[in-house]
């Protein structure tokens, strides 16, 4: 093994060089449909884990809680050699975590790849994450394939016959072509999924086989025989006839871009400089020679070299003793090791060509989502993952001796992970960690015990609300603390379809305000209004209906900040805001700009901003999920008590044979501990899974005590705000 | 009564006699200085000059708690606020005086010399061709205010002089920076080719008056603040004569 190890090494420096023969994947799908047991497979295939042990080491989990919690929780970097046609070809394989808590780790990966293998469980077929990962991978021009994995499960537990086997395997495609075809109009002909044309395999990741059409016809091994082997349970000759790893990496390497291909048309969807420009050409050709623009997508902590900042060159050549750009900080940072992966190594080499994914020592202001550049560039746009931090925990060191500690520990973590969010509460000093639910954060808290042996005492979870408005206010007026300057506000819900729009298309004030206009205008927005937009953050916007106000464009910028400022801190319980139009009607300023000053003009717009949300109703917003859930037909009684136990709405129930699935919306807050009472309610017979839905307005009668509940969290009074509060 | 009282140029000595028998009469005695800089005084050269306790006000103490701080108190009793130079040029007041009006109480201005009429004589330009002013603040995140560059050039179609107030701690040397900033981003040469005085301490015993051109003017050395800019507009034949003499500007003027 050690020696496979070092040829297989010594492999991979020769074909980072062959960019033609490079392909940057991503597994993808929904949790618990074999995304690992797959890659488990292909590693063996490419000789870096033993056989015997594919599907069962599941080699990518190298995180001991991966290990015993049986789920991937980190993304995991693997480069390995496939030989295809004759010709060896370097597959960068990023293996991804199913669990939405972790779906942040989805998200950036999707960047640094080309191609997606999207894994689907035959049983189950296309679930609501497998729709969520594929709009992502759609979104970043990443061409898809698809796995239909644990076939022998449809055959033995369903117990289908070869007729409808087929039929339902069909059925799967077409559900996620139908998905592909709302998601990418313009690729989806090109990429349409077709089992003839040989972009779909099935087979057992777990039993280590897998067909397709290419590859019946080499080794004449059908969708019949196929069949006959799953019923007598001989899958390991199966194993032996059809390996997984060929079937699935011969899809690979044929259908799916190699970075010279790809680069052409991702480039102009993840950055949105001047194509123009040198540095654009050179991208888009995947230049090895030309200036270095390269994206972290990943950055983690080794024991030894400090800081790792992985992600995707897309173009120049990265090597040690360069110095690169951190876009945002306007600093430059040397590259202290260039390296590339193999397993859960990282190896070192010389240099690594435009095209790879590599890992770079020594980028010490790189966050995730830098971009990093040998010359001044426009950074590669944003990551926007679908879902955001809405569970907090309270952490505090159990000794106070301790406290420095925890405050280095939980810096790391959240530079690790960008869906970890940290606040300090003044009042307590008490550290509020937010992440994206109780799985989440309640690895971060064993993390922080056991990995970094800080003890801590953590609250229970609890979740974080939005603010929002529901009904209209205005014009409220804000003075000034100098009063020589004024400012008129009205304040209205901005509407459910244009905040998800937003929030989905990650819509921004940019340059092309003729394009967000139009974005503004599909989703519902007035005409007019959506021309004048000058601000947008958290699903709220700022417009300004003023007309030839002077000197208001070097207020605009302070305007805006207390804006910001609002919908960052509301007036409720100074929790974010979420669907809030702003207009700001009128201004009064004084004549010479140190009387308008960021001292006179923030607390004006803040008190008037803050006094009119109040007037115009303002209300809690709750995170929400939809739950889905299969039981056998006797349990539903109990899964819908356990349901209307915690504000779930049913919204769909389907049976199928004995297996009921159905699908409820419920709040966050109310789902924590679901895991353990509807295992001891089903007797560990459900199958289930959640998706963040986004907020939704709280119950009329919670309002107040939550409200209340926040407002003691973080040190504030305990008295209902008033418009009278902010504006006299 | 609320007696506003005007400190005058530089030192504690510039308060007029007036001003001096209003501070000696009053309960309390308030001063603020973020208006306008201390120049030549201290609170203490003042308490000892006037035979007064002097309580500093905070901005935060005149604009949103005037209630509390000043004018509960002037209800009842002879309350006297200090600031530099003339008390009502800091725009500022004019509130606290509508403030008090409202309240009943009653408010008087005691007047001292003040630096938009002594720019006038300090650097021998007329006061009678100057047009609208303007404050040279620092930038703020990065963005520089083009208000007072407008202003001068407003004026200077007119052939009017501007008189240009710099933020507190602002030096000559900052502003003219700042001032060259926004001349570039116009593609503009008007303020490059354009004579400026600066002033130094105005009132003091040692006044720095130099004029010059802003390439010059960017490098000269002004020494302790408080600092105005003025740059003139079309000139008299007297007012060249007059920069000359007395501002030491370039013959060729």
């Amino acid at each position: 093994m050690a020696t496979r190890g070092k040829k297989a090494v010594e492999k991979v420096k020769v074909l980072m060089d062959k960019t033609e023969r490079i392909r940057n994947i991503g597994i993808i799908a929904h949790i618990d449909h074999g995304k690992t047991t797959l890659t488990d497979n292909l590693l063996a295939g490419a000789g870096i884990i033993s056989k015997e042990l594919a599907g069962e080491q599941l080699f990518t989990d190298f995180y001991y809680l991966e290990q015993e919690r049986g789920i991937t929780i980190f993304a995991a970097n693997v480069s390995m050699v496939y030989k295809y046609k004759g010709e060896d070809h370097l597959i960068n394989l990023i293996d991804t975590p199913g669990h939405v808590d972790f779906g942040g780790d989805v998200t950036r990966a999707l960047r640094a790849v080309d191609g997606a293998v999207v894994v689907v469980d035959a049983v189950e077929g296309a679930m609501p994450q497998t729709e969520t990962v594929l709009r992502q991978a759609m979104k970043e021009n990443v061409k898809p394939v698809l796995v239909i994995n644990k076939v022998d499960r449809m055959i033995n537990e369903l117990k289908v016959d070869a007729h409808e086997m087929q039929i339902r395997l069909g059925k799967i495609i077409d559900k996620v072509n139908k998905l592909m075809q709302g998601m990418k109009k313009d690729k989806f002909e090109e990429w349409k999924l077709d089992a003839t044309k040989g972009n779909v395999a099935f087979g057992s990741a777990l039993y280590n086989w897998a067909i397709s059409v290419p590859t019946m016809r080499k080794t004449g091994v059908s969708f019949n025989e196929v069949f006959e082997y799953c019923k007598q349970e001989n899958m390991k000759e199966l194993a032996v006839k059809c390996p997984a790893y060929e079937a699935v990496l011969d899809m690979v390497t044929e259908h799916l871009p190699n970075p010279l291909e790809s680069q052409k048309y991702r480039v102009p969807v993840i950055w949105h400089g001047d194509e123009a420009s040198e540095i654009g050409q050179r991208m888009a050709r995947c230049d090895r020679a030309g200036d270095v623009a390269f994206m972290v997508t990943s950055i983690s902590v080794d024991p030894h070299a400090g800081e790792v900042a992985t992600g995707r060159l897309f173009s120049g050549s990265v090597e040690k003793g360069k110095e690169l750009l951190v876009s945002g900080v306007y600093k430059t940072n040397r590259i202290q090791q260039a390296s590339i992966y193999m397993g859960q190594e990282r190896v070192e080499v010389s240099s690594v060509p435009a095209g790879n994914i590599a890992a770079l020592v020594g980028l010490k202001d790189a966050v995730v989502g830098s971009t990093l550049s040998t010359v001044e560039m426009t950074p590669f746009e944003s990551i926007k993952h679908y879902s955001e931090p809405v569970v907090t925990v309270a952490v505090e060191a159990k000794s106070t001796k301790d406290l420095p500690r925890l405050i280095d520990v939980i810096k790391k973590f959240a530079k690790e992970d960008p869906m970890i969010r940290v606040e300090i509460n003044e009042e307590t000093g008490e550290h509020l960690v937010s992440g994206m639910g109780e799985l989440h954060l309640e690895i971060i808290t064993h993390r922080i015990e056991h990995d970094e042996k800080v003890p801590i005492i953590a609250s229970p979870p609890i979740v974080v609300f939005r603010e929002s408005v529901v009904g209209k206010a205005g014009p409220v007026e804000g003075k000034s603390p100098n009063r020589h300057n004024k400012f008129y506000f009205e304040v209205e819900p901005l509407g459910a379809e244009v905040v998800e729009k937003i929030q989905s298309e990650g819509i921004t004030v940019g340059k092309d305000k003729v394009l967000m206009r139009d974005k503004l205008m599909e989703a519902g927005m007035d005409k007019v209004e959506a021309k004048k937009v000058v601000n947008i953050i958290e699903g709220n916007v700022l417009v300004d209906m003023t007309k030839g106000v002077q000197y208001l464009r070097e207020t605009m910028e302070l305007i805006q900040e207390g804006f910001e400022d609002v919908m960052l801190k509301g007036p409720l319980a100074k929790e974010k805001c979420r669907g809030v139009k702003v207009k700001l009607m009128d201004v009064k300023l004084h004549e010479d700009s140190i009387h308008r000053g960021p001292a006179q003009v923030i607390p004006a717009v803040r008190s008037a901003i803050l006094a009119a949300m109040l007037l115009a109703e303002a209300t809690f917003l709750e995170p929400v999920q939809e739950v889905f859930i299969s039981i056998p037909q006797n349990l539903l009684g109990n899964v819908t008590r356990e349901l209307q136990g915690r504000r779930g709405q049913i919204s769909d129930i389907k049976t199928e044979g004995d297996v009921v699935s159905l699908q409820s919306e419920s709040p966050v807050a109310e789902m924590f501990g679901f895991a353990g009472d509807i295992r001891s309610a089903t007797e560990g017979r459900a199958l289930w899974s959640t998706e963040f839905a986004g907020f939704k307005p709280i119950p009329q009668n919670l309002f107040g005590e939550k409200v209340m509940d926040v407002r003691k969290r973080k040190g504030l009074k305990l008295e209902m705000p008033k418009a009278s509060d902010f504006v006299s | 009564m609320l007696t506003f009282v005007g400190l005058g140029l530089f030192d504690e000595k510039d308060v007029t006699l007036k001003g001096l028998d209003a501070i000696r009469d009053a309960d309390v005695v308030y001063a603020e200085f973020y208006t306008s800089p201390l120049g030549g005084k201290t609170v203490g050269k003042m308490e000892n000059a006037y035979g007064k306790r002097i309580f500093v006000l905070e901005r935060g103490d005149i604009e949103e708690n005037a209630e509390e701080k000043i004018l509960k108190l002037a209800k009842t009793q002879k309350v006297v606020l200090l600031s530099g130079g003339d008390a009502m040029i800091a725009t500022t007041h004019v509130d606290l005086r509508l403030r008090a009006i409202d309240r009943g109480i009653e408010t008087r201005i005691i007047h001292a010399p003040s630096i938009s009429s002594a720019v006038a004589g300090l650097c021998g330009l007329q006061s009678y061709k100057f047009g609208k002013s303007a404050t040279v603040a620092p930038p703020y995140k990065g963005v520089i205010s083009e208000v007072p560059y407008d202003t001068i050039m407003a004026n200077k179609e007119r052939g009017l002089h501007t008189l240009l107030y710099l933020d507190i701690s602002m030096r000559i040397n900052d502003a003219l920076r700042l001032l060259e900033a926004v001349d570039g981003k116009r593609n503009g040469k008007v303020l490059k080719k354009s004579v400026i005085v600066g002033i130094a301490r105005a009132g003091s015993d040692k006044p720095v008056v130099k004029a010059d051109y802003l390439d010059a003017l960017k490098s000269y050395e002004f020494g302790a603040l408080p600092h105005v800019l003025v740059v003139p507009g079309e000139l008299h034949f007297l007012e060249k004569e007059a920069l000359v003499k007395i501002a030491c500007a370039p013959a060729s003027i």
